[in-house]
């Protein structure tokens, strides 16, 4: 029968059921829950009002990081807003029994940074956190996806979240990447493909040749990404590349229970023959550096190609959309954008914050210099990211190009922070989101992978990154 | 959280797709730590310049245009999960948004708050638009009991979708925490038998406490 066979998400997802709502959500049984300083103020207010504290403190981990400095954060924050939310979270957390890796602490960083290279991100898990990109977590064979504060506080009140089952999508990338191309590439090509809201209902498990051929950081970052085209979460069949990394870090199981774990994330992986809702196969030969060039991550082309025009849009009423978020760029349907002059470029953000990443940019850049009318900053995720980079030396080469390599946090990526792009600017950013003023009041921004972002910086305009490669 | 029951109001029309919460409140104005006074920065960088002025040509500046129902265009919602946007959807005063897609955590969101998101067919939406524009008084009738959404005056009516658990929530005024609360029995019996708190020692420690 085709009934007993399931899915790696139905797998995890009927091990966390509590309870189950008559025509109603089921009660989900949530094993960690990150905090940020931004949407748990709220829900500890909501529980101070109830008369109850956090039922399982301990299952709960605290960062400060959307409204950090990415300079001096050995001085307190001058903006005081920031400074008051972020004093505001450890407050909270010294009074609920929150352990907090807040500013100053060798594990701060970004949230879905920490997670994993901490090993409290593990498979089998159902993550939950008030950020959408909470996705990130699964990565690892993991339920993890992003909340409101409301359910942030029902998390708080009882370690429960009441959630209706999605519908399930399987994306299978098959073959071999070229010269070039990264993960990024890859979901920028997948949101492209199926529109910023083509996943939403959906929890979409990435399988594939080329996904099992990625490292762990280069999954974090598809997975990063599925909230971009409306998914609930994205998640990868867990494998030894996955137990290899999860060995030997902080919270990881040690021991006999490490390989107590080891055997029952083995069985974490769709059965043959289960059935998902959609599937969709895509060939990674035709994958190719990606760029967006409108107001949604659904925007999305081939770096070598023009940009779409109103012919190519599938339905009519998305034409006032279309043409405004052209003229919020100030590009014209029917453009390249090979070649056009950029003056921002910013790596960094829960996408593409990892050691890999500047590990890669340094690479690229050990030897060149940037283009003179490039601000390029590039801003690790973590301390522990920051710590690695300079350890290997990439802080010098990075310098030595004409980067500004800056402290631990989410940074030019949302617009909250002091890191923001000036009105009318283009910038290349290896972030997730590229909305009217995401990354300041004004700011355009387009989206590219760390290469296509260190070829461009190098530049000064618009480059493919295989034409360096190859030279 | 406040009853909902029945709406009819006039509509404000904002036929824009994919509109984005970065949108409905940029990040900026995030910093505050209560739930209150996030309608004054509701679209606002759609609605103010960089001077601060209201732009006249943004509806909510627009005075032939108010009402307690924001009616949007296809997935509504989108991008991050903050709480804030329905806050502040909320805080201005609508209290239903119409569109004929939503994103899922704006949904939900939004349903957390008492705000109504109503889903609608592609081609309903078009309709209600186009009575709005022709007549700005026209009046929208969203019944909650019914499910449906009409056009007042007018045999022209959609029912809409909502899941029966949120429904009862919506009209009682209940909330998600009071309904949890009462299964902590079945939440502690939970934790005895999960691997994964078994395998990092955390289930051991709060039968300690226990």
């Amino acid at each position: 029968m085709a009934s007993d066979k399931k899915t790696l998400f139905q797998k995890i997802w009927d091990a966390h059921v509590v309870t189950s709502i008559e025509d109603g959500p089921d009660v989900l049984y949530i094993d960690r829950h990150l905090i940020h300083e931004v949407t748990s103020p709220q829900a500890f207010a909501g529980l101070e009002k109830r008369g109850i504290g956090v039922f399982r403190p301990q299952n709960v981990l605290a960062t400060a990081d959307h409204n950090v400095p990415t300079k001096d954060q050995h001085l307190p924050i001058a903006e005081p807003l920031s400074r008051f939310q972020v004093d505001k979270l450890t407050e909270n957390c010294a009074k609920f029994g929150i352990e907090l890796y807040g500013l100053g602490h060798p594990f701060q960083g970004i949230v879905h940074v920490i997670g994993p290279e901490l090993g409290v991100t593990l498979p089998g898990m159902t993550i939950v956190c008030g950020d959408s990109h909470t996705s990130t977590h699964g990565a690892f064979g993991t339920i993890a996806f992003g909340i409101g504060t409301s359910e942030v506080e029902q998390v708080m009140a009882t370690q429960c979240l009441m959630q209706s089952k999605p519908k399930t999508m399987r994306i299978n990338i098959e073959g071999e990447l070229a010269n070039g191309v990264l993960s990024k590439d890859i979901i920028l090509y997948i949101i492209s493909k199926l529109t910023m809201g083509g996943a939403t209902g959906y929890f979409v498990e990435y399988a594939g040749s080329a996904i099992r051929s990625l490292s762990m950081e280069a999954r974090m970052t598809i997975c990063n990404m599925s909230i971009e085209m409306g998914a609930r979460g994205g998640l990868i069949a867990p494998d030894d590349i996955t137990y290899e990394y999860i060995k030997g870090r902080d919270f990881a199981p040690k021991g006999d229970k490490f390989e107590e774990a080891v055997a029952y994330w083995r069985t974490l992986f769709t059965d043959e023959g289960a059935t998902f809702d959609v599937e969709l196969t895509y060939d990674a030969a035709d994958i190719t550096p990606m760029i967006t060039y409108g107001t949604n991550p659904g925007m999305g082309i081939k770096i070598t190609e023009n940009i779409p025009t109103v012919a190519d849009l599938k339905e009519e009423s998305g034409k006032a959309s279309f043409e405004k978020s052209l003229a919020y760029m100030g590009f014209n349907a029917g453009d390249t954008l090979i070649d056009k002059p950029i003056n921002y470029v910013f790596i960094g953000s829960c996408t593409n914050s990892r050691i890999e990443d500047l590990r890669l940019v340094a690479d690229f850049v050990k030897g060149k210099r940037k283009a003179p009318n490039v601000n390029a900053m590039i801003v690790p995720g973590s301390k522990q990211v920051e710590k690695q980079a300079i350890a290997e030396g990439l802080d010098v080469i990075l310098k030595e190009a004409g980067f500004e390599l800056r402290e631990p946090g989410c940074s030019a990526c949302l617009g909250m922070n002091e890191d923001k792009v000036p009105k009318g600017e283009y910038c290349i950013s290896t972030s997730n989101r590229n909305f009217e003023g995401r990354q300041g009041p004004g700011a355009r921004t387009l989206l590219a992978s760390p290469l296509t972002a260190a070829a461009t910086a190098i530049s000064g305009r618009i480059t493919d990154v295989r034409e360096l490669l190859n030279a | 959280m406040e009853k909902f029951v029945k709406i009819t109001s006039t509509a404000v029309p904002l036929p824009i797709e994919d509109i984005d919460t970065d949108q409905i409140i940029p990040a900026r104005f995030l910093k505050a730590t209560t739930r209150d006074g996030f309608g004054d920065n509701l679209f606002r960088d759609w609605r103010y310049d960089n001077q601060n002025s209201p732009k006249a040509d943004f509806v909510l500046n627009n005075p032939n245009y108010s009402g307690q129902i924001l009616v949007a265009g296809k997935n509504f919602g989108c991008g991050s999960s903050r709480e804030h946007a329905a806050w502040a959807i909320a805080d201005y005063g609508f209290k239903v948004v119409i569109s004929s897609f939503f994103a899922d955590i704006f949904k939900g969101n939004a349903l957390n708050n008492g705000l109504l998101p109503v889903q609608v067919s592609d081609a309903f939406l078009a309709v209600v638009l186009e009575h709005i524009f022709a007549d700005r008084n026209t009046q929208l009738e969203v019944d909650l009991e019914t499910q449906t959404v009409t056009i007042a005056g007018t045999a022209i009516s959609e029912k809409f979708e909502i899941n029966q658990y949120k429904k009862t929530c919506l009209i009682n005024g209940y909330d998600d925490i009071d309904y949890l609360l009462a299964l902590r029995d079945k939440i502690e019996a939970y934790e005895k038998t999960s691997k994964y708190l078994s395998l990092v020692g955390l289930n051991q420690e709060q039968e300690i406490e226990a």
